[in-house]
């Protein structure tokens, strides 16, 4: 199993980035997957910005995938989406099926984002026929739904990713939640998403932290954490961990998983590094419980 | 344009085709589609039943097949399709690629409407599902903005279905996974958002506390109208603040009624009645004032104009008693 590294998904000046991924060129992370996933609105960094740091990170030997937009509304956006399908280099990851599409008929082979509605083995099937390779796994499944989908009725020759870390994306909308909470609506929004590097935390009225806002995305407040579940994940056939950035220490995380794997080491008897970051953790999904349990 | 409403059970789309609907849609008694609720929804023999009723009246039913199968359940939700194409019923609504593609191959002759759980937002998502499924017409997300609904209408060759009325989803759907981070179950995996047996509503002095699986959503005085509790439309502390605001969406319904002629020359094809799991009065009221609006745009479509008790009517049905135009404005945005 190897550990890839999930897009950025919050707004983070130019610089914060580019320091981030020549951190990650440097580790011993195997895969990085980057882009604007959120909101188009966005535009600190450019696509060709994007693509040399993907050029950046191949030079490293790091295998590179250019992830694409969760919600594609408008016609400019669908243009946007063809530059990164067109790129001719690197693997793409599909998070609309407007992506699907487009590889289909460009006739090049594409990764399943975890926002591509896969709850079945038979359409698996189906989209593997059009040039799907490794799909991650939807958030809200779990580790039984996925054990049972990837082995019946035979093995999957396809490859199969699970975010084991991070803030979960829960939603999409047309509505820019940063941009409401400042009094201002998403067509003058002034990226103001940009001062919020983590998203902002909302809580219950109980002090129960339950949302993250970023932008027109909703996130999880407490952190999936399933570290302790990484053996179990191997054992299962799962190809990657996916490690969902929110700062500089998750790529210390990552690393180290990265080397932690490295060692061959699949019994229980190696002790996996505990996730650094202290938060609020959550585990429920992969238990088949409420996303946000702790197990 | 056809006016599509929502029927939970016979008594509803009985109210719906007396009110003057042209189509009604409606799903099985299980998790096969995503208003699972307890004591809604129809049997396979009440479906036999309300599909020679509608049709003795020259209506449309339409069956409401939209969500993900389950692995090792998959049959239920092909024996569904496989009674709607038997019975002759007018189209099945859904979302799951398995599900098109064994529709698409085994009953060509059966409409395919891709429900808005499959979240497709854009003409190349529309491309997909008509090139591999042959769908025949999409119901789209209440993502978009009357200006994108009109281009995807110019440029698409599938027909399009939007929601005119009834509860707002504000996030893409089909792609919204709050109600499962709180409770578990989300429409895609157990068929419903926020499902019924983990709301709770507890009186504490002269305040009411809302919960869903325990987790706080709001809290309103004892005496104020609630409506149905979600978890966009709770109320929560944002960081570095101390009121409890609606940081997502207020309770408050969806009204297109003055977006009527837009649609209309946009070439919409159906305007969708949103609201399985309400009554049948709430289906008539909300179906007579919809086929008047559409009635008397079409006898003079230059000058149509809202009259304020259809909007009195939908809005006392409405969440909150409050309507929006939701996305459809950029404004909302």
């Amino acid at each position: 199993m190897k550990i890839s590294l999930a897009p950025v998904s919050y707004c983070w000046d130019k610089t914060s980035i580019e320091d981030f991924y020549q951190q990650a060129a440097n580790s011993q992370i195997d895969t990085v997957y980057l882009g604007e996933t959120v909101c188009s609105r966005r535009r600190l960094l450019k696509f060709k910005d994007y693509l040399e740091l993907a050029h950046m990170l191949k030079s490293h030997g790091k295998n590179v995938v250019l992830s694409t937009m969760a919600l594609i509304e408008a016609q400019s956006e669908l243009a946007e989406l063809k530059k990164h399908i067109d790129n001719g280099e690197f693997s793409i990851e599909a998070n609309d099926m407007a992506a699907v599409q487009l590889a289909r008929q460009a006739n090049i082979p594409f990764i399943c984002g975890p926002t591509i509605n896969n709850y079945n083995r038979a359409s698996l099937d189906i989209l593997q026929t059009m040039g799907m390779k490794r799909f991650v796994m939807p958030y809200e499944l779990s580790k039984a739904w996925l054990e049972s989908v990837i082995s019946e009725p035979t093995k999957a020759s396809f490859e199969v990713e699970v975010m084991g870390h991070g803030y979960i994306p829960l939603a999409h909308s047309a509505r820019c939640f940063t941009a409401k909470h400042f009094g201002l609506n998403k067509d003058n929004c002034e990226t103001i998403c940009q001062q919020h590097p983590k998203g902002i935390l909302a809580q219950t009225q109980e002090q129960q932290a339950l949302l993250r806002l970023n932008g027109v995305q909703t996130q999880s407040a407490a952190n999936i954490d399933l570290t302790q579940e990484i053996i179990s994940m191997q054992q299962m056939g799962v190809d990657y961990f996916r490690v969902s950035p929110s700062s500089l220490a998750c790529l210390d995380l990552a690393n180290e998983l990265t080397n932690a794997l490295s060692h061959d080491v699949v019994d229980d008897k190696y002790e996996l590094p505990f996730s650094h970051i202290n938060n609020q953790q959550c585990n429920g999904y992969w238990f088949g419980q409420a996303g946000l349990a702790q197990v | 344009m056809e006016l599509l409403c929502p029927a939970g059970n016979l008594a509803s789309l009985k109210a719906a085709f007396r009110a003057g609907a042209d189509a009604v849609y409606l799903g099985l008694k299980d998790d096969t589609n995503a208003r699972s609720f307890a004591g809604l929804n129809f049997t396979p023999e009440q479906i036999k039943q309300a599909t020679k009723l509608a049709h003795s009246q020259g209506r449309k039913v339409f069956l409401t097949l939209n969500t993900f199968p389950k692995p090792g359940e998959e049959s239920r939700w092909y024996q569904a399709i496989d009674l709607a194409a038997n019975i002759g019923m007018d189209a099945l609504i859904t979302a799951d690629i398995s599900l098109l593609d064994y529709a698409s191959r085994r009953y060509p002759h059966l409409p395919l409407h891709l429900s808005v759980q499959a979240s497709a937002t854009n003409l190349a998502a529309l491309d997909f599902y008509q090139q591999a499924f042959n769908i025949e017409r999409a119901v789209l997300p209440r993502v978009l903005s009357i200006k994108q609904v009109k281009d995807l209408a110019k440029n698409s060759t599938v027909d399009l279905e939007v929601f005119a009325f009834g509860s707002l989803c504000i996030m893409a759907e089909g792609r919204c996974h709050l109600s499962s981070y709180v409770t578990g179950q989300s429409p895609n995996t157990g068929g419903s958002c926020s499902p019924a047996k983990h709301v709770r509503w507890q009186e504490q002095g002269d305040k009411c506390l809302t919960r869903l699986n325990e987790v706080l959503i709001d809290t309103s005085d004892v005496d104020q109208q609630l409506g149905y509790p979600v978890v966009c439309k709770g109320r929560y502390i944002a960081e570095n603040q101390t009121q409890a605001k609606y940081l997502l969406e207020s309770p408050t319904s969806l009204n297109t009624l003055s977006l009527l002629p837009q649609l209309a020359s946009a070439g919409i094809k159906s305007l969708k009645i949103e609201g399985r799991q309400r009554s049948p009065a709430y289906v008539e009221q909300v179906t007579r004032v919809w086929r008047e609006a559409i009635d008397s745009f079409l006898t003079h479509p230059e000058s149509f104009t809202e009259q304020a008790r259809w909007n009195q009517v939908l809005a006392k049905v409405s969440e909150g008693q409050v309507t929006t135009l939701g996305a459809y404005e950029r404004q909302w945005q």
